[in-house]
């Protein structure tokens, strides 16, 4: 993938630089936008059947009632959009992760978020005896949203607040918890075994316009929250004396950075299952093209989980006929990229 | 030189349950240098981090401009205090112009970004601490006194009328360290900065400093110009060192000369 760093000629200083590198950044933002476009309509053409683009352009236009029209209006269309509000959801929430974590391997499940909405959904299908995705979507969103908000707790008892540490230390141990507490729930129950297997493995199928109107208003409001926080992580990457003295205010920061996290990937993680590997990955890709300014780094890292996820649910549906989910298929391929950029640059310093 | 815009009164400093400094009082003069000097921990970098709101008093307050600093609005105390904590370090791929930039944080909000002023206070940092030939350059490809530097230009750029500095020169060797205190200097004198520094090395704290604070467990043992607190007296008082202290036959302040086991005198 054509990764190259910041250009870094020792020039003098007359603002040509920072001029190329924004044009660069410009660029690179304009040619994501259009990658989005084409993953878009590869998800609506493609599947086990394909539709041909003036069928597409019918459906959505002018429906008919016909079979391609259902394809797409129900079926295809409603993934497509909820796969790409997931992935910009999935793609700023790592990035965020990464940057508040100053962790290059923290993965935005770090929180307990994945574990709290498992859990909280093994509780209403055993428990309240919900069946519904739209009824678990509740339930997941909760039990992420409590998730965090103990982990934050926990991560700032000892006086000196929440720091990355103590926060990665106070997610593992409440997602070992949880995790223990949803197998001894669904090994004794088969039919929470079967949602719990059937909603752990991240998938965007089957997902309707109604889940993605259900979700859309959290995202949206995460991803602003994302947006605001970038230049108060741009000051703690520079560590927190830095970022004190340059007067932000840290726990404020911390505070909105959180709230976003657990928005974007409480919401994800509840309407598609905990998929892997996407939040991890992307900032990296991210990072390669915009350099370490979060305020581009979100953003990028956005449009990547969006794109990624698109390309890898339809990759799913050529090669296996829609056998492997989606979350399956980011592992597959996620590990050897991870790897080979790890391999390649190292793991940057954040 | 008689007014004191940052003060400490009475304050008492800890971690836990260690109390580092206790009932300190410090009157830093406007427009001066003032160099802290003490053996390893005995409470310096804890008493800067104090003064620059890092670290607040369990009792007692720092106050800047006579109001309690722990009041203010951090981003306004960020207007007049800038202050360079000990080995900061930088993100992988920042250059250093970025890094400087940061430095308007404290002057930009979400409806003022990026502005005139800020581009001229950037330029401005970068040439004078000479670093404006680096400036497209990364942080981490820079060697140890640029590096310094690029951060020193970083606290430039926020345009401070105080500066407080953690161990500016350690890891650096000699010329670079005179290069960074000549730096500090001519900030003071050219732009009427106050600097308050912590330093390790006595006979450039000597050269430098208009005030030297010497402290010792948590307390300040002895305060004043240079020539007066540095004695052999002091030396064996605050770092049980045994030393002559003679003439700097450059700056004329005093030169501390440590005399090591095996060359001390048999007793007889």
């Amino acid at each position: 993938m054509g990764v190259t760093l910041a250009a870094r000629p020792a020039t003098v200083r007359d603002g040509s630089g920072r001029r190329r590198l924004r044009v660069r950044r410009l660029v690179a933002l304009f040619a994501l936008l259009l990658a989005l476009l084409a993953a878009v309509t590869l998800s609506i053409v493609y599947g086990a059947r394909s539709i041909p683009f003036h069928a597409v352009w019918q459906a959505l236009a002018n429906p008919a009632g016909g079979e391609a029209d259902i394809i797409v209006r129900s079926l295809r269309g409603p993934r497509t959009l909820v796969g790409v509000l997931v992935g910009l959801a999935l793609g700023a929430g790592g990035a965020l992760m990464q940057g508040h974590t100053r962790n290059p391997i923290a993965d935005p499940g770090l929180l307990g978020v994945n574990q709290g909405a498992a859990f909280a959904i093994v509780l209403a299908v055993v428990v309240f005896g919900v069946h519904s995705l739209y009824g678990f979507i509740w339930f997941g969103f909760a039990g992420a949203l409590l998730a965090a908000v103990v982990v934050f707790l926990l991560g700032a008892v000892g006086g000196r607040g929440a720091t990355p540490v103590t926060l990665a230390l106070a997610g593992a141990a409440v997602s070992a918890l949880l995790y223990g507490l949803i197998s001894a729930i669904v090994l004794g129950n088969r039919q929470g075994m079967e949602i719990y297997r059937f909603w752990h493995v991240g998938s965007i199928a089957g997902r309707d316009f109604a889940v993605a109107g259900q979700i859309a208003p959290f995202l949206l409001v995460g991803l602003v929250l994302a947006v605001a926080n970038t230049p108060g992580l741009n000051t703690l990457a520079l560590g927190t004396d830095v970022a004190t003295s340059l007067g932000q205010n840290i726990r404020r920061t911390r505070i909105v950075g959180v709230l976003a996290i657990t928005l974007l990937v409480g919401t994800a993680v509840s309407a598609c299952g905990p998929i892997a590997f996407l939040g991890l990955i992307v900032p990296h890709l991210a990072r390669a093209i915009t350099g370490p300014d979060y305020r581009w780094l979100v953003p990028f890292a956005a449009l990547l989980g969006a794109i990624l996820l698109l390309v890898a649910d339809v990759a799913g549906r050529l090669v296996s006929g829609d056998r492997l989910e989606v979350g399956i298929m980011l592992a597959l391929v996620g590990a050897p990229v991870f790897i080979h950029l790890v391999r390649r640059r190292g793991l940057v310093r954040i | 030189m008689t007014e004191a815009r940052l003060k400490a009164d009475g304050i008492r400093l800890g971690y836990g349950e260690r109390v580092v400094v206790d009932d300190l009082d410090l009157d830093v003069l406007d427009g001066s240098v003032t160099v802290i000097i003490g053996p390893n921990g005995c409470g310096k970098s804890t008493l800067l981090r104090a003064l620059g709101r890092l670290l607040r008093p369990r009792e007692g307050a720092v106050l800047l401009d006579g109001k309690r600093i722990d009041k203010l609005a951090t981003r306004e105390v960020a207007k007049v205090v800038g202050l360079l904590p000990q080995a900061p370090s930088a993100p992988e791929g920042l250059t250093v112009a970025d890094l400087v930039s940061r430095g308007r944080h404290p002057h930009q909000s979400w409806y003022r970004q990026w502005s005139a002023a800020d581009e001229e206070a950037v330029t401005r940092a970068l040439s004078l601490t000479g670093m404006a030939v680096h400036a497209e350059r990364i942080v981490d490809e820079l060697s140890g006194g640029q590096r310094q530097r690029a951060w020193i230009s970083m606290t430039l750029a926020q345009d401070t009328s105080l500066l407080l500095l953690d161990e500016p020169i350690t890891h650096l060797d000699l010329a670079h360290q005179i290069d960074v205190l000549d730096l500090v200097h001519r900030l003071h004198t050219e732009r009427g900065t106050t600097v308050v520094m912590v330093l390790h090395d006595l006979n450039l704290a000597a050269r430098y400093a208009d005030t030297l604070v010497a402290m010792r467990e948590g307390r300040i043992v002895a305060r004043g110009e240079p020539g007066d607190v540095l004695s052999e007296q002091l030396l064996s008082e605050v770092f049980d060192l045994d030393a002559k202290v003679l003439p700097d036959p450059v700056a004329g302040t005093p030169l501390v000369v440590p005399i090591s086991a095996h060359l001390r005198p048999e007793p007889s």
